[in-house]
């Protein structure tokens, strides 16, 4: 029984992690009905170029953060001129598909301009088991996780109060609730892109830390994106709170299927179970968990 | 001057329903095959053979199959590969297991498992649409590549889970140098091709162009959604399947679930994207310039002088960049920059 527990605490704190990638994504669907593909490489590009900052130019960790936060934003601003702006009033397809090319794009970018090898990050977190939870229930959760899923829990907070307390964030919602609506009341659509953009490029950089800390910073980053996917089947599209509520299923879903059905099958189950098992759950209920209800009219 | 239709006059309804209406485009169509059969298996090396035009004709095969998923029915998928898989395995199989079996009907069997496979994989489409699907058709490439790398029975037990191919023989000749290779492909992937212009020109196709274009309003005009659908869905694999069996059997010579990675579901997608969404020719010249363009920028880095690194960067760099570039400056692509050009050649050189 307490191994049961550790591995579904195990697997809620790693869903923590996807839904920090998971948000990335809800923030710029919400506001301009694009589905990032590119939150992955973002992610990458991020954690990437704060090491880089680091082992390439010697600066300390509080230094290099604000410094990826500049270029992250930067990047963002970049994106909504070369990519975005562009490409208004295409299909939703089209702009997906070009967030494929972006996704691509900022992989070999990131590894040109820091090379690819794996690199150490080392955050002031230290990833061993909390002593007193081990002392009290007997249960082994690393201090490196509840910290991490403390940070989510933070920026989603912030999040959730530059949304609804800031004049940015009113206008935020006006663009997502309709563009043109919002574009005839003088809400400048263009900036209001790029700052979701760059807030996106922020989230991504919290992201990238967090992960690069525990796996290295490495082209693999990249992946976290593909299991952000699921997270966002589940929890619906438009939805932060469905986004973390559907990492945290996708988490300890996946970690119990590996450790309980996974010996039965041989194993390795970790990368399909999710999306099936998200496929399932749309079956029941298309728009996923807290996803607006879709109405199609001719 | 030289593409001008006037004076072509359409005196039957055959005449006025074939594939190619303009003299022209018929006699293009007709030297560029000529060529294609009867010139380039004698000139061009093996290494361009086996190392350019097969891979060139077996990544067309399966861009058209996507494309008609993706073009005509509107259904975006990113599981491509695994398609692909579905079909070298089983042709794999069904030659291992029955001995006797015409390598012919063995690719064909396998196209079939693949629509099979397609249409499980589609019923989802039914309930879900857009970004929810694309990203559910992620599961069809993970949960596949899985079940080949674990289930020993569907790799005949093999350990390392590379697999050798089978030799290709029709009727006791065997298919064995580059240039028997690339002829037998260049036979199906045109037989196919034409296949697939055909079809989509029939009412399944038109059908499935209404339940892209709108899918609630298809239903309402008399369109079986769950038939399109579907149909599409084990025709695109059917197409994949078959271009998966020749892209082990004609190109690798093994058969291994790393091939079909997610990287080649997202090349096939570029493929149709820069060649054209919803062109049957869009689908070749898409796939001739996504074999060509690392082709080139090797070249160019090699000229530069730049480490392999480098220049392996440079090239997702320029894929991306070019993906970004052909949705901005034409999504329609390179079909459609050929379309227009026809168009100006028939006033040049007066363009008015």
């Amino acid at each position: 029984m307490n191994f049961f527990f550790e591995v579904l605490i195990g697997g809620l704190l790693s869903g923590v992690m996807y839904a920090l990638v998971a948000i990335g994504f809800v923030l710029i669907y919400k506001a301009s009905g694009v589905f990032n593909f590119a939150q992955g490489a973002m992610v990458f590009f991020a954690a990437l170029t704060c090491v880089g900052f680091m082992d390439k130019f010697g600066m300390p960790l509080w230094l290099a953060i604000p410094a990826t936060v500049v270029v992250m934003v930067l990047l963002g601003l970049c994106i909504e001129r070369v990519v975005l702006r562009p490409l208004v009033n295409q299909p939703e397809i089209t702009l997906f598909m070009a967030t494929i090319g972006l996704a691509f794009f900022l992989e070999g970018l990131a590894q040109l301009l820091w090379d690819s090898q794996v690199h150490q990050l080392v955050l002031p977190i230290e990833d061993v088991p909390l002593q007193s939870v081990l002392d009290r229930f007997n249960l082994v959760v690393s201090q490196f996780d509840v910290t991490a899923a403390a940070v989510c829990g933070v920026l989603v907070l912030l999040l959730a109060v530059l949304f609804a307390k800031t004049k940015v964030g009113r206008a935020l919602r006006a663009v997502a609730d309709d563009h043109q609506a919002a574009l005839a009341v003088g809400i400048p659509l263009q900036r209001i892109w790029a700052i979701l953009w760059a807030v996106a490029g922020v989230v991504a950089l919290v992201a990238g830390l967090l992960w690069g800390a525990r796996n290295g910073v490495q082209f693999a980053l990249t992946f976290i994106a593909l299991k952000a996917l699921p997270v966002l089947i589940l929890g619906g599209f438009t939805s932060v709170p469905g986004a973390i509520v559907g990492g945290l299923i996708i988490g300890a879903s996946e970690k119990l299927a590996e450790v309980y059905i996974g010996p039965l099958v041989g194993g390795g189950i970790e990368g399909w179970f999710p999306y099936v098992l998200a496929l399932l759950f749309l079956l029941v209920r298309p728009e996923g968990l807290f996803g607006e209800k879709i109405i199609r009219r001719i | 001057m030289f593409y001008r239709e006037a004076g072509q006059f359409k005196t039957t309804y055959e005449a006025d329903g074939q594939i190619l209406p303009i003299r022209q485009d018929r006699i293009a169509l007709l030297a560029t095959l000529a060529v294609a059969v009867l010139v380039l298996p004698f000139v061009a090396t093996p290494y361009f053979l086996s190392a350019i035009l097969i891979p060139f004709l077996i990544f067309a095969l399966a861009a058209l199959g996507l494309n008609i998923l993706t073009g005509y029915a509107g259904q975006l998928s990113l599981g491509t590969a695994a398609f692909m898989a579905v079909g070298a395995f089983a042709s794999w199989n069904f030659v291992y297991r029955f001995p006797g079996l015409p390598i012919l009907a063995a690719f064909a069997l396998g196209g079939l498992c693949a629509a099979m496979v397609g249409i499980a994989f589609g019923l989802p489409s039914l309930r879900i649409r857009g970004f929810y699907l694309a990203a559910s058709t992620l599961a069809t490439q993970f949960f596949v590549v899985w079940c080949l790398t674990k289930i020993p029975a569907l790799t005949g037990g093999s350990a390392s889970g590379v697999i050798t191919a089978q030799k290709i023989v029709i009727l006791g000749y065997a298919f064995d140098t580059p240039q028997r290779k690339y002829v037998l492909v260049l036979l199906i992937v045109a037989l196919m091709a034409l296949l697939a212009k055909n079809l989509v020109r029939s009412n399944v196709g038109r059908s499935w162009m209404a339940v892209r274009d709108m899918d609630v309003a298809a239903e309402v005009i008399g369109i079986r959604l769950m038939r399109a659908k579907l149909l599409a869905f084990a025709v695109s694999s059917f197409y994949c399947g078959v271009a998966g069996a020749l892209y082990a059997f004609a190109y690798l010579g093994t058969v291994e679930p790393e091939a079909y990675s997610l990287d080649l579901s997202f090349r096939i997608l570029f493929m149709i994207i820069i060649g054209g969404v919803g062109s049957i020719l869009g689908s070749f010249l898409g796939a001739a310039f996504i074999v060509l363009l690392p082709v080139g920028l090797n070249i160019v880095a090699h000229g530069l002088g730049l480490p392999t690194s480098v220049a392996s960067n440079l090239e997702l760099m320029v894929f991306g960049a070019l993906i970004v570039f052909f949705l901005i400056v034409e999504p329609h692509g390179l079909a459609r920059l050929w379309q227009i050009g026809k168009e100006k050649l028939r006033l040049w050189p007066f363009p008015h």
